[in-house]
């Protein structure tokens, strides 16, 4: 009970402390409140809502957390109306009907149209099975154009290697190691018989690869997370505490 | 029924499957413009499938307020984020949303001082996590776990102006890294799953692989 | 002792983090940048575009990746407008547009550029692989009507360009499979040169194709875009950046390093 009262105090007092911080650089006119001041201060409560998790998980966070993933899915369906459904079927099939554009219906849009329409019969208990229909188009479609553009792109260009005779020693031990690095860890991944004997070193090999190159994925992760963190912090003490310029 | 239900689709992915894939070592006229066509209903047959995302969020949320399950309280302000943002989109700055995308809109407002901020830092969270990892569970307890260990910190130090300072080597030997062991073992990944993506292909075509029919019959 | 340490409350922790951060952004140090030959393939290829060059450039991320991105996003705009090369932009991404827009419109303003005749943002179309071999067909038919609803086939900024292949240089940022997909069904289906920028998360993914040349350039990561602003005397948020990145790192490598000798001490002690 004491522990609870003292996370309401605690929310109540950064609360209380983030509205005077606004008050005063607004009646200072640090913050243009019909400018982007108001902007700026509900991008700050959201960040700081947001970092209120860290602390631990609490009312603040989860209906910022809430009101972000509708606001983000009302974004989404917007933009999706703006840029695909209004000029690709609206405004080539639908409007030319009925006033004159100048440009006659695209009725071949009315193909795609249904399937997109019978896309969302998913749902429907009775008319489901007409959602395989389009399902089987986009699928389809998908694995067709996959198949020689992979092989091309991803595995015959990638299966060509540098010469291992270069003039300087460090370039060809370099493009010996890429050689074996490639090959054991495509071993490690492909022989499902028991790692043993020749089969077995190679894959040791693969490991060795493998573990480099998370340990540089780990290292770049960790990086990629901190940068988001310091662009976080630049908005806050710039953007909105105006403590940088 | 079975035929529609079953056939239909199956035959359906059989023949845009095998006929793309030949388009593509058919450089003529019609082979051309098949792939124009149908790449461009592809693209409109996808601008529903927002629908779909809607649909399974809304239910979701909508499944808990209606079951009162804990926290549902919460899941109303799903439904106000993403009525007030489509309210506003639709208004399109009082032109409607029949009309041309509008700038500086409450819709844009919506977006740049809630999704963005928000969004931004609901993964930059991460960030302290990654680090409390660091401290708790990242232990070189065999060998494997401490080669990966020894890559991350010459990594991590090789990739800012402070390892240079400590050594001129660091940013060497993580350039090396990157571009020798690490570009061999992500080069072995990329073409393994590039086979698999290739085999689930084939599988799809000819009808193993049937997963995006869903359930039922 | 040990075991208290190992146990310690993680909030100390991420205080130490935000500190981290925090504390040399305020001191404002700047710490010596310097650009590595994949961002230079980059910027070399952009500065070497004659005048009246057409570039595409996909804005593939969202609001989640963008402290990485958008800093790229920046300078790029900013080379290519000083270059004065015609921009195009798109997405793959719904949540990408604002973003977008935003960047290539306000940057076009600061070098008196007009929308339509200099630049122009074409908008989001869902698909992945069929946006990019659509395009790659015939642009017009990906997109009939840019982000603000005008006929593109109107527009002067896409004279001369039709297809892909009539891009001087594509470059993708991306914060997710999108490079992958623009090498397959884009730059080897229709032949152009191919740069990109992606989040540090997905950087050493893209090393094989570094390598076989299939990318002419990588920027990763929020040092990416510092060794950008390097290269285009233009310092701003990614190189103020940096001096944060290499205490924060450095922070890490100890929580390792201190994480791992408690870890050994426990050991030996049990």
């Amino acid at each position: 009970m004491i522990k609870k009262n003292r996370d309401i105090y605690i929310i109540f007092s950064i609360f209380i402390l983030f509205f005077i911080v606004n008050i005063v650089y607004l009646s200072l006119g640090w913050l243009d409140l019909w400018g982007n001041g108001l902007g700026i201060i509900t991008g700050a409560a959201f960040t700081l809502a947001m970092y209120s998790f860290l602390y631990k998980d609490n009312p603040v966070f989860k209906i910022a957390e809430n009101l972000f993933v509708g606001v983000a899915m009302g974004y989404w369906i917007v933009i999706t109306w703006f840029n695909i459904l209004k000029p690709d079927v609206f405004e080539t099939l639908i409007v030319p009907i009925f006033k004159d554009t100048g440009k006659a219906p695209q009725f071949t849009i009315l193909f795609p149209t249904l399937l997109g329409i019978f896309m969302l019969l998913r749902f429907s208990k009775k008319l489901a099975w007409l959602s395989r229909w389009s399902f089987a188009f986009i699928v389809g479609l998908g694995a067709g154009i996959t198949i020689p553009n992979f092989i091309h792109a991803f595995i015959l260009k990638q299966l060509t290697f540098d010469s291992l005779f270069s003039t300087s020693i460090p370039v060809s031990i370099n493009n010996f190691l890429v050689l074996l690095g490639v090959v054991s860890v495509l071993i490690y991944f492909f022989f499902s018989v028991e790692h043993k004997g020749v089969v077995g070193g190679v894959s040791v090999i693969g490991v060795w690869f493998l573990m480099i190159a998370f340990g540089a994925s780990f290292g770049y992760t960790v990086m990629a997370r901190m940068s988001l963190l310091i662009g976080r912090i630049q908005f806050l003490i710039r953007d909105w505490l105006g403590l940088l310029q | 029924m079975n035929f529609l239900k079953r056939t239909i689709p199956l035959a359906i992915a059989f023949i845009m499957g095998v006929m793309m894939a030949f388009q593509y070592y058919v450089p003529h006229e019609i082979s051309q413009s098949l792939l124009k066509v149908v790449s461009r209903w592809g693209i409109t047959i996808g601008g529903f499938a927002v629908f779909l995302g809607a649909y399974s969020l809304f239910h979701l949320h909508m499944t808990k307020i209606r079951r009162k399950l804990p926290g549902w309280g919460y899941s109303i302000f799903v439904f106000l984020g993403a009525g007030i943002t489509i309210i506003f989109g639709l208004y399109n700055g009082g032109e409607f949303f029949w009309n041309d995308k509008q700038e500086g809109t409450m819709f844009e407002w919506m977006y740049f001082n809630v999704q963005v901020p928000a969004g931004a830092t609901m993964f930059s969270i991460l960030a302290f996590f990654m680090a409390s990892a660091a401290y708790r569970t990242f232990k070189a307890r065999t060998n494997e776990a401490t080669i990966l260990l020894i890559a991350a910190i010459i990594v991590m130090l090789g990739r800012v102006p402070i390892g240079t300072m400590i050594s001129q080597y660091f940013p060497i030997v993580a350039d090396w890294i990157m571009s020798v062991p690490n570009m061999a073992a992500k080069r072995g990944i990329l073409i393994g799953v590039s086979i698999g993506a290739i085999a689930t292909s084939l599988k799809i075509i000819f009808g193993i692989e049937r997963a995006y029919l869903g359930g039922g019959d | 002792m040990i075991e208290r340490l190992i146990n310690i409350d993680r909030r100390f922790i991420f205080l130490l983090v935000a500190m981290a951060v925090t504390i040399p952004l305020l001191a404002k140090f700047n710490l010596p940048v310097r650009a590595t030959k994949d961002v230079e393939s980059i910027y070399y290829k952009i500065d070497s575009l004659p005048k009246n060059s057409h570039i595409l450039i996909a804005f593939d991320y969202d609001p989640a990746s963008k402290e990485e991105l958008q800093p790229m996003a920046d300078a790029l705009l900013h080379h290519c407008y000083r270059k004065d090369i015609k921009v195009v932009g798109m997405t793959l991404n719904p949540g990408g547009t604002g973003l977008a827009v935003s960047a290539i419109e306000s940057i076009g303003k600061e070098y008196g550029k007009t929308k339509g005749t200099d630049f122009v943002f074409l908008g989001y179309k869902t698909g992945v692989e069929l946006v990019m071999i659509n395009m790659g067909e015939n642009i017009f038919s990906a997109f009939p009507e840019d982000f603000h609803g005008n006929a593109t086939i109107d527009l002067p900024v896409l004279n001369g360009i039709d297809s892909l292949e009539d891009f001087d240089y594509v470059v993708d940022l991306a914060s997710g499979s999108s490079i992958e997909a623009w090498i397959a069904f884009g730059k080897e289906k229709y032949g152009f040169d191919l740069g990109a920028g992606c989040t540090a998360v997905i950087g050493p993914d893209m090393y094989p194709f570094l390598q076989s040349k299939q990318l002419n350039g990588l920027m990763s990561g929020l040092r990416g875009a510092a060794e950008y602003e390097i290269l285009i005397d233009r310092e701003s948020t990614a190189v103020a950046g940096m001096s944060p990145q290499s205490v924060v790192h450095v922070l890490v490598v100890l929580f390792v390093l201190f994480g791992n000798t408690m870890y050994f001490m426990s050991k030996r002690k049990r």
